[in-house]
């Protein structure tokens, strides 16, 4: 049954790379912006779960107060620093966004230290099988939860005047703009809703490693840039397909080519060729 | 000087060759890399692989440059389709495939590395002299490129890509020779930092490594020869003289990553001519 296991670990691990990449394509859609420091709201999350949950003792606090907090972080990022360079050249406001990740990174290494923190207890510990199928609880959870806030997300983009706001704005801000869209909005509520869900795989994944450290941001921020581009740049749908085919291709690389290259670079190898085959990425418009 | 010093001398050599290479690629023709530091362990390796196995290390550092430089012509020709942002993620996907790919090699040591590099049969002072030369040659080269015509073309690509086309400038062919001497020079210091260490691992040709070379190119001002020189020296030195900076190294260099781009995205070489022009137009001012 190692080819089950393989893709099950292949869906737990895209669905967490699915909530992260989300929140990144959605700010690169509005404002063209390859947002690194997303990564670093997501490890952000994850050290509330731990730290929270260990202080006042309540993992579910924890978990509610996480995504509005991260939420808030990433629009503050968006206030600070993306939107004075708006009108310079891509590479500016990328530099800077790797400079805020480094520093956010060497902040947690400075306020929770080097070596990492884990909950005191771990909150749960149950485990599920489905068949011959074997999987923890929180396994089956983030599963779950990614397709559910992801499938909500896809809603309320399409059925809402929330979400054709969004979307106007991703085609033309201009018109949108005098059309009566208060865009300016629209980008604040992005970043909020990105960050939030960032924040809800760093919850996920504290539980599933049972430990959180400065630098768990570093592989997914880098990763997550090549799931966005492999998606379609700006496009949801194709991201969430490109997080689990990328979870899955990993689960199954490490196994049978673990010997020729590491797990973290199958990403890229996959995506350079993608980018060389198809420039607009695999999803993207021609 | 001291051993201490002469060693010092060394790192900001082998800095310097490899901020000033990124500068032709970045600053000159405009193509964003992110990846410099997998060009700069090609030529570590090849370096070091060669002398390990009895080569002379002169031999080494041509076949490392050559090495480096064929390296940078595969990439360069991504830079032919894709631009920019998607170059961005291309290049630094380039040093994440370099470095997952070279941990696994058993032959290249894996995760150890190499390490009893031999000694370069220079000398200590030899060793330096060639160093501190070929510094000296990369900053007398760049600043030369700058006024030829190859420059004038890097700087019309970098200005405007489409632009440069239609006023027939090979656009395809620069951006090609750029990374070709760029990675290149990055092999050559790559050589030299081998031998100069003794022993390479996979991490200290990591991404990390290629952000502290864009930081200092970028703090220095993209494109000015001598901005990202003085950035070069400066950043090697700052940790070494105050040992806090040391543990608090990746911060400095992230804090003016960010600082630069939200404030003077032309970096210090911006400043010091924005200053120049308001001081020009004062003096003009007033007669």
């Amino acid at each position: 049954m190692l080819f089950i296991d393989l893709l099950v670990q292949g869906l737990i691990q895209g669905s967490s790379y699915a909530l992260i990449a989300v929140g990144l394509t959605l700010v690169y859609g509005l404002l063209r912006i390859l947002h690194v420091a997303h990564a670093g709201l997501f490890t952000l999350g994850a050290y509330i779960a731990v730290v929270v949950t260990n202080t006042l003792g309540s993992f579910w606090l924890a978990a509610v107060i996480a995504p509005p907090i991260v939420g808030l972080a990433g629009m503050l990022v968006y206030r600070l620093l993306y939107e004075p360079i708006l009108d310079q050249p891509p590479f500016v406001p990328l530099i800077a966004s790797i400079g805020l990740f480094i520093c956010m990174e060497e902040g947690f290494r400075l306020i929770f230290g080097p070596y990492g923190n884990s909950f005191d207890e771990a909150p749960f510990s149950a485990s599920l099988s489905f068949g011959p199928v074997y999987m923890q609880g929180v396994e089956a959870a983030t599963v779950v939860i990614a397709f559910v806030l992801l499938g909500a997300l896809a809603v309320l983009a399409a059925r809402t005047r929330l979400g054709t706001a969004w979307r106007a704005s991703v085609t033309d801000p201009q018109m949108a703009q005098s059309f009566g869209i208060d865009i300016v909005k629209v980008r604040y509520l992005n970043f909020f809703i990105g960050s939030a869900l960032a924040a809800v795989a760093g919850v996920l994944v504290a539980l599933l490693n049972n430990f959180v450290e400065p630098t768990l941001g570093s592989v997914p921020s880098y990763k997550m840039l090549a799931i966005i581009v492999l998606g379609g740049l700006g496009n949801v749908k194709g991201t969430l397909v490109a997080a689990l085919a990328l979870g899955v291709l990993e689960s199954f690389g490490t196994i049978y080519a673990g010997h020729l290259i590491d797990r973290d670079a199958i990403a890229f190898l996959f995506l350079i060729i993608v980018l060389m085959v198809r420039p607009q990425g695999f999803f993207g418009k021609a | 000087m001291g051993a201490y010093e002469l060693s010092l001398l060394t790192l900001i050599g082998i800095n310097v060759m490899l901020a000033l290479s990124l500068n032709l690629i970045t600053g000159f023709c405009g193509q964003i890399s992110l990846g410099h530091a997998a060009f700069y362990g090609v030529g570590a390796y090849t370096g070091a692989m060669l002398t390990t196995s009895g080569q002379p290390f002169l031999l080494a550092l041509v076949v490392a440059a050559l090495f480096a430089a064929v390296a940078g012509v595969i990439v360069g020709l991504a830079s032919l389709r894709v631009r920019e942002d998607f170059l961005a993620i291309t290049t630094m996907g380039v040093g994440f495939l370099f470095l997952g790919v070279v941990r696994q090699q058993e032959w290249l040591g894996g995760e150890l590395g190499i390490s009893q590099i031999p000694e370069t049969g220079l000398g200590d002072g030899g060793f330096i002299m060639l160093v501190v030369g070929a510094t000296a040659l990369v900053f007398a080269a760049s600043v030369y490129l700058k006024r030829t015509w190859m420059g004038f073309a890097f700087d019309s690509i970098a200005d405007d890509e489409d632009t440069a086309r239609t006023v027939g400038i090979d656009v395809a062919r620069y951006k090609l020779t750029a990374f070709a001497f760029g990675t290149a020079i990055a092999g050559i210091a790559g050589c030299l930092y081998a031998h100069y260490a003794r022993i390479i691992v996979p991490d200290a040709f990591g991404f990390t490594v290629s952000i502290t070379i864009l930081a200092m190119v970028v703090v220095g001002g993209i494109g000015s020869t001598i901005g990202v020189t003085i950035a070069a020296v400066v950043l090697t030195l700052m940790p070494e003289l105050f040992r806090f900076v040391n543990d608090y190294k990746l911060l400095l260099y992230g804090g003016l990553l960010l600082l630069t781009m939200r404030y003077s995205p032309q970096g210090f070489a911006g400043l010091v001519r924005q200053a120049a022009a308001k001081a020009r137009s004062k003096s003009e001012a007033t007669p």
